[in-house]
């Protein structure tokens, strides 16, 4: 049953900054972290999604997508790369016969602000590009305006062209404004079809942040509950170090547990993530001792 | 790895994270801190003190006995009439904050002591304790020189000598509630700490002889209940300030009617916490868990009465098991250690005792799966899901980490029920809705009403009970006014 998105259950932001605190207070250390470490490098979209993107650029993030690390050989790849829907076929071409996942931004990325009609047409064509899975964003101004049954029926008119493919769902929280708003928000998102739910497209500060991110995932397990259906996350924008990564990973642990600990369910949407957890993972491996980040590629 | 790039979901464990201990100076024997020095116990007694979560012997304390409390008395008498009364109010402030400041440098080891004599996670005493004890000092320091302007038109006096007794749960910080604020007021101070938790209370004594106090003006004595009644039985002393059981609590004041002695006691709890359908379910859920596993239970303030509106009874109870869960149980000096041990063998025995019976009333017990360590006096969190109000689980304080559950349906219903207890400490409140909030901090018979949170605590904010819970208030410009007469 789809309920009455005008009344969802509150959230309290002091209570959910605290909880933060307490996650934020875990000390993840030698194997636990070494474990977390490549697990969230495994998590990673690869993430480029500039007006200056060229093939050439795609092809780089792709190659650096399949192999993070010259020196450090036991390493997963990473989930997906994730480009505008121009650049899909040349990153499928270039991961072709890999497990590394094609993404696409689609419904008129950033903004949103464009008729359903462009947003099915855009959308159609990143998947007949190639794209294993589909970033949408939702219309924040019709959002905010309360017109949630709009936000709604477009996100189900988009999962309807997506068919399997996997749809997640931008909810750009930095515009959003409460923590009220965001579960508002991944409610709909969730009940008309997304496969994962996403905090922001990046282009807005403050991006993800563990506040919004730990609202979000009290929706998925919410609705979890309810229905037994698993919902994936995907923070993005702002995480870019190893350690809150870590961060973030503890709250997945503590709050989904361990169904949503692998990259099927969690994804961390980010460009430079991946070389800081390199630069850790390669302190973990000379004994504490940090390399030059000259010795890691872009 | 191939592998790798199919990582299954799988169980993220966090390696031991233990502080160490190995800087820490616990020396074999400790005697009384009386008039400036440590002293022999003219008992000749000493008593051992143990870590709960090894149950190893840490050291052993001196016992005092009617004489010792005799020459702690006498000390405090002397310095008061000599030094500490005459002193101008500004120089005593700048001693409390000195015992604030060398609190704060100290502040590791005191936790881990803390932590390895009473069982408490050191995430507790590392970010709640010792930083609240510091702060309880720093707070009252600065009202030292100000005591006609917290009560204006009145002519504020010390008493003379506080005999102040304090429990295990808190050692340092209820030391601090008790010192700070009779120091302020000009007043000499004879400090006992529980037998079971005697460690830090003599570390503030170091460090309280480092910070040249006068001599006499705090005395810290160490022993049992019989030490307690010496001190509050002595013709010399002109205040009692007792944190404990209500049991005790009575006896004081059965012991000192007809004297002149002012008294404060804040005593036990049976904290009645709502949680209406309005409120924010997913942060309630974490206040209730704050509310009754933060230090293993061992608050008066407790949450350990769940009240639940029916209708969303299901969904708190299957969400609260799932939370207890996630609650690592173990060695206290791990970082990642959420429940520690069980302060005492005698304590962990007074909880078993209250589960048995729990179980013989017929009320659902859940307890979390998770293995307890072999050695030392640990307890599963526990939840009593349909408890009745007239079962001695809800009835009376147990002490530990042990939450009954209660459903209604009404506010007359909850507010009648929360009220129907002997005890009226604490309270708290959850839901989304200011104007109900209001109305239950009207009607709670509480001295404390929480709302959307739980166990918040401040220098700045009075605290104490209401009916058997205790009178007098600690903490605030309240906490002024037992020290002072006018």
């Amino acid at each position: 049953m789809i309920p009455n998105f005008k009344y969802n259950s509150p959230i309290d932001q002091t209570g959910v900054e605290e909880r933060i605190q307490r996650f934020n207070c875990r000390s993840i250390k030698k194997e636990t972290k070494v474990i977390g470490l490549k697990l969230a490098l495994s998590m990673i979209d690869l993430t480029t999604l500039e007006g200056k993107d060229t093939p050439e650029k795609v092809k780089q993030l792709c190659y650096k997508a399949l192999h993070p690390s010259n020196d450090i050989t036991d390493l997963p790849n990473l989930a997906a790369v994730c480009v505008y829907p121009i650049h899909v076929k040349t990153a499928k071409i270039s991961l072709k016969n890999s497990s590394v996942k094609v993404a696409s931004v689609a419904t008129s990325f950033p903004s949103g602000n464009a008729s359903l009609k462009t947003k099915l047409i855009e959308t159609k064509y990143a998947i007949e590009q190639g794209a294993d899975e589909i970033d949408m964003v939702i219309s924040r101004g019709e959002f905010l305006s309360g017109n949630y049954t709009f936000v709604f029926d477009e996100i189900a008119a988009i999962k309807n062209v997506c068919g399997k493919i996997k749809l997640k769902v931008i909810l750009e929280t930095g515009e959003l404004s409460t923590l009220d708003n965001i579960r508002k928000a991944s409610d709909i998102a969730i009940y008309a079809g997304a496969d994962f739910i996403k905090t922001s497209t990046g282009k807005i500060q403050p991006a993800s942040t563990m506040p919004v991110t730990l609202v979000m995932l009290d929706a998925i397990k919410d609705y979890y509950l309810k229905t037994n259906i698993q919902i994936g996350m995907k923070p993005a924008g702002g995480i870019s170090n190893a350690k809150s990564a870590l961060q973030y990973l503890v709250m997945l642990n503590e709050t989904l547990g361990s169904k949503w600990m692998t990259k099927e369910w969690f994804r961390f949407g980010a460009s430079s993530l991946a070389n800081d957890i390199l630069l850790q993972l390669g302190k973990e491996k000379y004994n504490g001792v940090y390399y030059s980040k000259d010795y890691i590629s872009l | 790895m191939k592998k790798l790039n199919n990582i299954n979901p799988f169980t993220w464990n966090y390696s031991p994270a233990i502080e160490t201990t190995d800087h820490i100076q616990i020396n074999p024997q400790y005697n009384l801190y009386i008039n400036g020095k440590f002293v022999k116990p003219n008992s000749k007694i000493y008593f051992d003190t143990y870590n709960p979560a090894t149950e190893e012997k840490l050291s052993e304390v001196a016992l005092a006995n009617e004489k010792d409390v005799n020459g702690a008395v006498l000390a405090a008498n002397n310095s008061y009439s000599k030094i500490w009364k005459k002193m101008p109010a500004k120089e005593r402030a700048k001693y409390i904050f000195r015992i604030a400041r060398v609190i704060q440098e100290r502040s590791r080891e005191l936790a881990i002591i803390e932590t390895m004599d009473g069982g408490k996670p050191i995430r507790e005493s590392r970010d709640f304790d010792i930083p609240l004890a510091a702060n309880h000092f720093f707070y009252y320091a600065g009202w030292a020189d100000k005591l006609n302007y917290a009560f204006p038109t009145k002519t504020p006096q010390s008493l003379g000598v506080a005999a102040q007794i304090i429990p295990w749960n808190f050692p340092l910080l209820m030391a601090a509630w008790k010192i700070a604020p009779a120091l302020a007021t000009g007043n000499t101070v004879v400090l006992k700490p529980s037998e079971n938790t005697s460690l830090t209370a003599l570390k503030l004594a170091e460090i309280i002889r480092d910070c040249d106090l006068p001599a006499g003006v705090v005395n810290i004595i160490t022993g049992p209940g019989s030490t307690g009644s010496f001190m509050v039985n002595h013709p010399n002393i002109h205040k009692i300030a007792f944190t404990g059981s209500t049991q005790i609590g009575k006896n004081i004041q059965h012991s000192i009617a007809g004297t002149n002695k002012k008294l404060t006691l804040e005593l036990g709890g049976k904290a009645a916490n709502i949680v209406f359908e309005d409120a924010p379910i997913n942060q309630a859920i974490e206040g209730i868990i704050n509310g009754i596993f933060f230090n293993q239970g061992h608050v008066c303030c407790a949450g350990s009465r769940l009240f639940v509106q029916e209708n969303i009874a299901e969904e708190i109870i299957s969400k609260l098991k799932a939370r207890m869960e996630t609650l690592i149980v173990g060695n206290p000096l791990d970082k990642n250690t959420d429940v520690g041990a069980i302060n005492n063998k005698v304590q962990l025995e007074k909880i078993k005792t209250y589960i048995k019976m729990g179980n013989e009333d017929g009320i659902t017990l859940y307890q979390t799966l998770g293995e307890l360590p072999k050695k030392g006096y640990f307890c599963k969190p526990s939840l009593f899901i349909n408890a009745k109000q007239s079962s001695r689980v809800v009835q009376d304080e147990i002490f530990g980490p042990v939450l009954t559950v209660q459903t209604f349906r009404t506010i007359e219903e909850v507010i009648e029920k929360a009220n129907n207890i002997p005890y009226g400490l604490s309270a708290g409140v959850w839901t989304d809705k200011g104007s109900k909030i209001f109305n239950l901090t009207q009607q709670l018979k509480a001295g404390v009403v929480w709302a959307n949170t739980y166990n918040k605590f401040d220098p700045s904010s009075p605290f104490g009970g209401f009916k058997e819970s205790g009178f007098g208030r600690e903490g605030g410009l309240h906490g002024l006014i037992p020290y002072l007469k006018f």
